[in-house]
């Protein structure tokens, strides 16, 4: 009896042996299987003269973009390219996060209204908006509504706004600090501020489509709020605005920003859907370059690393924003 | 009752004069949009580009005269619904007694069914024999219906043996008669398109990256080190990246990756990287599940003598998995969506098909018809999904322990 | 003794590759040309060609599924002189951005996508592709409304013009813009079709790109007449079928297929008389131009990897190079294109066989 309990046992019940066993055989098998693809990378690379190189992105772009916040032209190098198109990418992707918070917000907080209609409208748009895929609403927002409008004199023209084909005309201060609104030159208009329809499609797209998942976020958020929080706060006596801001608002932040987290880095990769729409970002001019230099992997890595870059930004300021809202809670 | 309808209206709308003004406004915003889409919807909108290619949008570029594969494949699929919609209504339940053979929402399903069928193929504008084929499907899912929901009960050992045994079956025939094989004439994956090529593509990924996102999900909660980093630097690698860049990637770095010849045909390629991507998005969803079952769980069947794997796939993961559900089939929605970013990469998917048909000039200017008419089907689709996954989701809940 | 087993490694490699490349000479010494790609395509059974789907007259996807046009009639005709058959093609819808990446990785054996040859694609530290001879000599163009006012170019400083991204259309009217130091806001789209389709609903004033293609789908414009071509030509655009640079003996085999066919309209063999040729020249010994050609004696064929019939098989699966022109972009089709620069060279056009000898 003692001499069976103390025999080891056979060394496939080895409870440290196996598991580094299992971790070796894993690892080497992911090994070998990187060597194998790398190997093939390389030969093939260099069958087709394209080893790795990073001269390119020095050279002159010879092409141009729209619309760039950074003033790029064609005989600037491919590097300030990517740069503009990343530019163009933050560009959106910052409006869009503003945008879709506003309008989920809004929308989530709408499911709770006293009033019947709009609790169902808030449902309806949720639904509907949530199970047709963004791209399909992309090229919809650009092909059928924003090539739509109107252009030159027939534009819809509001004080100080002027909504037409060639894009959005906004009013603002032009050199000098004059202000000054939309005007038309020779059947063209031109604006202090403007947003043309590619940045207009890709920027409501994404706003509308994100911003009904931040209404389920929302939505999800206040309901997880107990009942008796809000008949607590109004036996109080608070009224209904400083107790949604002093006791509602504090204990849906703590659910709703994790959940907030995913729907923004989402927003920001689903910006690179503007080639569907014509809007130059950094995906757009990154395949661009790729057509112009056949440098697939470089161009992909500087993709890959760009959008994670903005993904972990977005990440690390929701964290900072969590833990305050955690804090607050204790 | 107008009493009721009216003292309800009021308290839904008219509480107060703010809710009231709010209400007034909505009602008259919403009444001219919806009147604005019926108006142009019936009297300018040009369905021709619709009725023309109707086709072209189901099934692509695929051989007319193999096409009847797609018949039956379709017929098999309506008797398999029919078969396991019955079954699972025929079945007793734990804690609910069988109720009527057609309960109040099969009785306005089948209602609906019923409707569409007839008016789908006409609006369709599809010739009468091709109409006729659809009524026939119909009625096959009906009666099917009706006689799995009337015997299910008899054969209760076949209808619970087979009916998980029916859909996985049915998938390797329907691969089968759609790409050919065994006696049948190959149709290349070059030849499928429209929504028949959207629904492969995802039912591929889904069927695939469900397991893929198990395995990646206990990899990230194994304690073994390598394991743990391996799955988490995957995941977060595909998590982190558009899902555009890495079908680009497959497209133009896969060939360089593969002894030349190897890699697979464009349409495979982009199913397997959607099922990498969809994997990384599930093993989330599925680690959500893993941490929500207590960690007693585990030791208890642990010390019930289990091993570990046995521990895992008899007393954790189906915990797991249930609370798991509603974001795993979010996923799966999602999926169904994301399909439509092969149409960026050149495939002709449902909106690529879209795309290239709007290309012919004669359709030129109808994008609003075929935008239209996609989002409504992808909405279909995907609030089905959404609606199965509820209903899944009751059946699946443990009944709750009386007092 | 250290020595040895110093030299022993080096020995047994220089060997091994001395007995590597007697081998090789032996292989090539037998006759049987090496190709992969051949092989592979053979073995396959048909020819993975990529075309752009959406051009109506050189590549165009009809509601019935099938491909038309003068691009996939090169296609074709490499198929019927390699396997026979010009029904062995499977079709790749190609966007601009793409082609070359699925030339080079593999994924298309020939590329017959209205694509204008270059140094930079050409050149083995450029894109790395081999062209075969051009198959339609073209300029880049610009398409504006016919009530814009725009009479040139210059005109179109600082209006929105449509292009499809990844062309060298992009790049030429980067260049030509640049020059006339006027700015301009360029709209780029992934395909063509977007970018028509843009041009149409009024974002740009105008649109840029191959002369023949603006022509091809201005005649599917609900009003063709409502625009014009502008008269300045941007650019040379030779539209060239290419392969990739890695096995020369597939692109000597697609070079010369695709020259058959010009020397065929040269030699006023057409698909209605090829097989009445085919007789002619079996039944005269002395018509030794057209006995090489047709592949009735010498052997043509062998040298390049393809069947000795390779002329006959392509001649009557599609007709001479001008019954293609004319079929799917001159007066037999809706484009109606002039011959222009592609007629033959004896009639003062480019096209130019080099000679079967």
């Amino acid at each position: 009896m003692a001499g069976r309990l103390s025999a080891s046992p056979p060394w496939w019940q080895n409870r440290r042996l196996v598991p580094w066993l299992v971790q070796g055989a894993v690892g080497l098998g992911i090994l070998v299987v990187i060597a194998f693809l790398l190997g093939n990378l390389v030969r093939n690379l260099s069958a087709a003269g394209l080893l790795l190189s990073w001269r390119w992105l020095g050279q002159p772009a010879s092409f141009d973009i729209a619309e760039s916040l950074l003033p790029f032209n064609a005989s600037e190098p491919y590097w300030r390219g990517l740069l503009a198109g990343l530019v163009n990418t933050l560009r959106v992707v910052g409006l869009g996060l503003i945008g879709a918070t506003l309008l989920g917000t809004l929308v989530g907080s709408a499911s709770f209204s006293s009033n019947g209609l709009v609790k169902r409208l808030a449902r309806i748009y949720v639904e509907v908006i949530r199970n047709i895929p963004l791209l399909l609403q992309l090229v919809f927002w650009y092909f059928v509504v924003f090539l739509a409008l109107p252009n030159g004199e027939a534009a819809i023209q509001l004080p100080g706004i002027v909504l037409s084909k060639s894009g959005l005309f906004l009013a603002g201060f032009e050199a000098g600090f004059h202000w000054s609104g939309p005007s038309l030159v020779d059947g063209v208009w031109q604006g202090p501020l403007r947003f043309t329809p590619e940045f207009g499609a890709l920027l409501t797209g994404l706003v509308v489509y994100t911003g009904a998942f931040i209404a389920e976020v929302v939505r999800g958020g206040i309901a997880a709020v107990p009942k008796g929080q809000w008949e607590a706060a109004t036996s109080l006596g608070l009224g209904p605005l400083l107790s949604l801001r002093r006791i509602i608002i504090p204990q849906a932040l703590r659910v709703i920003v994790p959940g907030l987290n995913t729907q923004y880095i989402s927003l920001a990769k689903n910006s690179s859907l503007a080639v569907a729409c014509g809007y130059s970002d950094l995906y757009s001019v990154a395949e661009t370059s790729l057509n112009q230099t056949g440098r697939a992997i470089e161009v992909i890595v500087i993709l890959l690393a760009a959008y994670l870059a903005i993904d972990l930004a977005i990440s690390l300021v929701m964290n900072g924003l969590n833990r305050l809202v955690q804090i607050k809670e204790r | 009752m107008p009493r009721v309808v009216r003292s309800s209206l009021r308290k839904e709308l008219f509480a107060n004069p703010i809710d009231g003004l709010v209400s007034v406004l909505l009602i008259s915003g919403v009444g001219a949009a919806g009147y604005g889409l019926i108006h142009w919807a019936l009297t300018q909108a040009q369905w021709v580009v619709i009725q023309a290619n109707s086709t072209l949008f189901a099934v692509g570029r695929y051989p007319i005269e193999q096409q009847w594969r797609l018949w039956l494949l379709v017929a098999l699929v309506a008797a398999a619904t029919g078969l396991s919609w019955g079954a699972l209504r025929g079945l007793p339940q734990r804690d609910r007694p069988i109720t009527a053979v057609w309960p109040r929402n099969d009785r306005i399903a089948a209602i609906v069914l019923v409707a569409l069928c007839g008016w789908a193929p006409a609006a369709l504008g599809l010739a009468w024999p091709i109409q006729a084929r659809w009524w026939a499907l119909t009625a096959l899912l009906l009666v099917l219906r009706w006689l799995a929901g009337r015997y299910a009960s008899r054969l209760r050992k076949v209808a619970t043996l087979g009916l998980p045994l029916l859909w996985p079956l049915l998938y390797l025939v329907g691969m089968v008669l759609i790409g050919g094989g065994l006696g049948l004439v190959t149709v290349g994956a070059n030849e499928w398109g429209g929504l028949l090529l959207t629904l492969i593509e995802a039912s591929f990924a889904i069927l695939l990256s469900a397991p893929l996102g198990v395995v990646l999900a206990l990899g990230r909660r194994s304690s073994l080190p390598l394991l743990r980093w391996g799955s988490i630097a995957y995941i977060e690698f595909i998590r982190g990246a558009p899902l555009i860049t890495l079908l680009f990637l497959g497209q133009n770095i896969l060939g360089f990756l593969l002894p030349g010849g190897l890699a697979p045909d464009r349409i495979w390629r982009a199913a397997w990287i959607l099922t990498f991507f969809s994997a990384a998005y599930l093993a989330e969803a599925v680690r959500a599940g893993l941490a929500a079952v207590p960690r007693g769980q585990l030791e208890a069947a642990r010390s019930l003598g289990l091993n570990l794997p046995q521990a895992l796939s008899r007393v954790v993961l189906p915990q797991a998995l249930r609370i798991a559900l509603p974001a795993t089939v979010g996923q799966f929605i999602s999926l169904l969506q994301d399909t439509t970013l092969l149409s960026l990469i050149g495939l002709l998917d449902l909106l690529g098909t879209a795309r290239s048909v709007m290309a012919n000039p004669l359709y030129l200017g109808k994008s609003a018809e075929v935008y239209l008419t996609l989002a409504v089907l992808f909405w279909c689709c995907c609030a089905a999904l959404g609606l199965g996954s509820r209903a899944l989701e009751r059946r699946l809940n443990p009944p709750t322990l009386g007092p | 003794m250290p020595f040895l087993r110093k030299l022993l490694p080096k020995l047994s490699l220089a060997s091994t590759l001395g007995l590597a490349l007697l081998l090789a000479s032996c292989a090539s010494e037998s006759g049987g040309l090496q190709s992969q790609k051949i092989d592979l395509i053979k073995g396959r059974g048909k020819l993975i060609c990529g075309v752009e789907g959406k051009l109506p007259g050189f590549s165009f996807l009809g509601s019935d599924g099938a491909y038309s046009g003068l691009d996939v009639d090169i296609c074709k005709a490499v198929a019927a002189s390699l396997l026979g058959d010009p029904s062995k093609v499977e079709y790749r819808d190609l966007n601009s951005s793409e082609r070359f990446a699925a030339l080079a990785s593999g994924e298309v054996d020939l590329l017959s996508r209205n694509t204008t040859e270059t140094l930079t694609r050409d050149a083995a530290g450029g894109n790395g592709l081999s062209f075969a001879p051009t198959t339609f000599y073209d300029g880049q163009g610009v398409m504006v409304g016919a009530g814009s006012g725009v009479k040139s170019l210059k005109d179109l400083a600082g209006k929105p013009i449509c292009v499809e991204s990844g062309t060298t259309t992009e790049l030429n009217l980067a260049d030509r813009m640049r020059e006339l130091k006027a700015p301009y806001t360029p709209l780029k789209f992934q395909t063509g079709d977007q970018t028509y389709a843009a041009y149409l609903q009024g974002r740009c004033l105008a649109v840029t790109s191959d002369r023949s293609q603006l022509a091809a789908k201005r005649t599917n414009f609900p009003d063709p007449a409502a625009h014009l071509l502008l008269g300045e030509v941007l650019s040379k655009e030779p539209l060239t079928p290419a392969t990739t640079n890695a096995d020369p003996v597939w692109s000597d085999a697609v070079r010369w297929s695709v020259y058959a066919l010009m020397q065929a309209e040269e030699l006023g063999i057409t698909k209605a008389n090829v097989a009445a040729k085919l007789a002619l020249a079996k039944a005269n010994p002395n018509q030794a131009d057209l006995r090489r050609f047709l592949g009735v004696e010498g052997d043509f064929g062998k040298t390049l990897g393809l069947p000795a019939d390779f002329v006959v098989k392509e001649i009557a699966a599609v007709g001479n190079y001008g019954e293609i022109f004319d079929r799917n972009v001159g007066p037999g089709s809706k484009l109606k294109l002039d011959r222009g620069l592609n007629r033959q060279w004896s009639q003062g056009g480019l096209i130019y066989s080099p000679p079967f000898r």
